[in-house]
């Protein structure tokens, strides 16, 4: 079994034209490729024996969009004390916003490989990889639902996890945690009616990026 | 009279939602020609209850209670996916008797998810005694998480840097009641007078017999032969390509076995075997499960006598991740402030992405974890195991009888719970 910086060397002399980066953290290989060539290195990666990463574990969808933005609005103590957390407003809108991620194993060589493809917010489209791997049939429309990240040529690209007739892309950072809309039972009409959600949204534990490396390990209490 | 025949279409039905072999909520429509299934689409969902995203609004040692109600019957391997995540990015680990204590927690939820597993399908298909004897042994498993954690099935008890509290040396106990007198309660307490450590023990001596009662109800038994043997067949390469993982691809033959492959925690110091199918069906499916259930009994009596040998620290003595102890909060300022630190605003992480997986009892459960430096996860993925293999039911089931859908359906070990997320 090559050690993971082994595999990292072995990827990047083979794929070295299609990538875009690979680099190695905490024990694990990420690789960097750009849409149109991910087809071309999956099928390598999958067919050569080198790799022979048959198993494809999972794919995910993320929305860099509040990547690095804490809910607090002031860093330091003001003459009134600290202010509440708020709900994120600054969004950053940096490209590439959304990148689909791809968690493949391969059984024979015990390694495991991760593949990100950056996708712009004007283009979110990314080749299915259903032809190499049938498993990301459901992956795919996992991350169509809850990002909106168009996979062309699935054969099927239907919604999966939200419900039949939902609106929008809920995983997205933009997309409100108690949703848009709301349901009941209406005794009147008789049915059950959607509304738009009466929750008022609020942060209970603001999010906080501490940068001053307090909790790196070995720092002694 | 016309010489033609009368015209025959297909039919198409819903199974489920509310379909008591539908596993929880499966909405599965089946095209069927005659009694032949022609297709079938799945519809999931109707448990989504977003996790992933309400862990990014939270600290992270909040969403370890949503991980129990992921997979809700092997609650305490969810955790461990997520805790190890977290150590990973972290780079901490725990203490080794908290190692021992997660092997043995992991191994005692595998055998309450076969249990579980072994009396739906068993029901399913029309084994209703097997569903009583399976949730007898259940509840000794549900009283070791209650003595543990407090609660019988969403324990929360992993934390990262180790787990929430030592083995208690105490088991409770039943009292006296309108339904069971002095003599009868003192029966039923008689093996819980000892440690819980005492409680597992005898639990694991009289295991094996229990699990060769269910083979004597089934192994051999003709009608489970006739509705299991031949019915879902699927070839190693597919379940591969399909991304089975766990029994479902070791029923087909494929050694592989995270705590053999990539042992975590202390699967690497202990002994035993994985047992691997041949043909690939129900039937194989089965005995792998059945024989987990076995090894999973060996682990934990190895793990009970390294326990009791080795007395130590449970939790990682790292107060930027863990709390201090209550009685050092009384007395020392800076376990005070770490102490209202931990619970007002958590512990940040590095930033970075990380992937930990463990062996469930379902396959491989894994979290993909995203930190831009914050308290809160950035994005939270989970890879749950059912998910691939609820995806590859059509596969499995084309060209059976509906019969058979039931069969299939209940031997991928289906939790919709950790499928909708």
């Amino acid at each position: 079994m090559l050690s993971i910086e082994e595999l990292a060397a072995q990827v990047t002399t083979r794929f070295n034209h299609l990538l875009e980066q690979a680099a190695v953290s905490l024990g694990e290989l990420t690789i960097i490729v750009a849409p149109q060539h991910l087809r071309e290195l999956c099928f390598a990666l999958r067919d050569d024996p080198d790799f022979n990463f048959k198993l494809l574990i999972d794919i995910c969808g993320v929305d860099y969009l509040q990547y690095g933005v804490s809910e607090w609005t002031t860093n330091s103590a003001t003459a009134t004390g600290f202010e509440r957390g708020v709900e994120c407003q600054d969004t950053v809108r940096k490209e590439p916003r959304f990148a689909s991620v791809y968690h493949l194993l391969s059984l024979t060589h015990n390694q495991r490989l991760r593949i990100r493809v950056p996708l712009n917010e004007a283009r979110l489209e990314v080749p299915s990889v259903m032809a190499i791997w049938p498993a990301a049939n459901w992956f795919e429309r996992e991350a169509f639902d809850l990002f909106g990240i168009v996979y062309s040529e699935h054969p099927d690209l239907r919604r999966i996890l939200t419900d039949y007739g939902f609106v929008g892309h809920p995983f997205r950072k933009d997309f409100p945690l108690s949703g848009n809309l709301e349901v009941r039972y209406d005794a009147k009409l008789q049915r059950v009616v959607y509304e738009p959600v009466s929750i008022e949204p609020r942060v209970l534990e603001p999010k906080v990026i501490r940068r001053d490396n307090r909790y790196q390990v070995g720092d002694e209490v | 009279m016309k010489g033609t025949l009368p015209e025959i279409r297909n039919y198409t039905f819903n199974f489920g939602p509310q379909h008591p072999a539908a596993h929880g909520v499966l909405r599965l429509i089946l095209e069927v020609d005659g009694e032949t299934v022609v297709s079938a689409d799945p519809h999931i969902g109707l448990l989504h209850r977003a996790t992933e995203k309400l862990a990014e609004s939270k600290p992270y040692n909040h969403t370890i209670g949503y991980m129990d109600r992921l997979d809700y019957v092997s609650m305490m391997c969810n955790e461990h996916a997520y805790v190890l995540a977290i150590e990973k990015i972290v780079g901490i680990e725990p203490p080794i008797r908290a190692q021992y204590i997660r092997v043995m927690f992991d191994e005692i939820t595998r055998i309450l998810n076969h249990l579980l597993w072994l009396g739906a399908h068993g029901l399913d298909i029309g084994a209703m005694t097997l569903f009583l004897y399976a949730f007898r042994e259940r509840e000794d498993l549900l009283d070791c998480y209650e003595a543990v954690s407090g609660t019988r099935m969403h324990a929360t008890y992993y934390r990262p840097g180790g787990v929430y509290r030592d083995l208690p040396e105490h088991m409770p106990k039943y009292k006296v009641s309108k339904w069971h007198d002095a003599k009868q309660v003192a029966e039923m307490n008689d093996n819980r007078e000892g440690s819980l450590l005492d409680f597992i023990w005898s639990f694991t001596e009289r295991f094996p017999q229990r699990v060769d009662e269910y083979e004597a109800l089934l192994t051999d038994n003709r009608i489970w032969k006739q509705r299991t043997v031949g019915i879902g067949i699927i070839e190693p390469d597919q379940a591969i390509a399909m991304g089975f993982t766990g029994p479902m691809l070791r029923g087909s033959g494929v050694e592989w076995d995270l705590r053999k492959k990539q042992p975590y925690e202390v699967y690497d110091r202990l002994d035993f075997s994985i047992p691997v199918g041949v043909t690939g069906d129900c039937y194989d499916r089965y005995l792998v499960r059945v024989e987990e259930m076995r090894q999973s009994n060996h682990i934990i009596r190895q793990c009970v006598t390294w326990l009791r040998q080795n007395p130590g620290p449970v939790m990682t003595d790292n107060h930027k991740i863990a709390p201090p102890s209550r009685v050092t909060m009384k007395e020392d300022m800076e376990a005070l402030i770490h102490h209202f630190k931990l619970m007002t605003e958590g512990y940040c992480l590095p930033e970075g992405e990380v992937y930990a997986a463990i062996e469930h009892p379902k396959g491989e459960f894994g979290v993909y974890l995203i930190s831009d430096g914050a308290n809160k996860p950035y994005r939270l993925k989970i890879r749950a195991a059912g998910f691939p293999h609820l995806a590859g039911l059509e596969t499995l089931i084309k060209g059976h009888m509906i019969s058979d859908v039931v069969a299939v359906l209940s031997s991928l070990d289906i939790v919709f719970g950790e499928v909708d997320r």
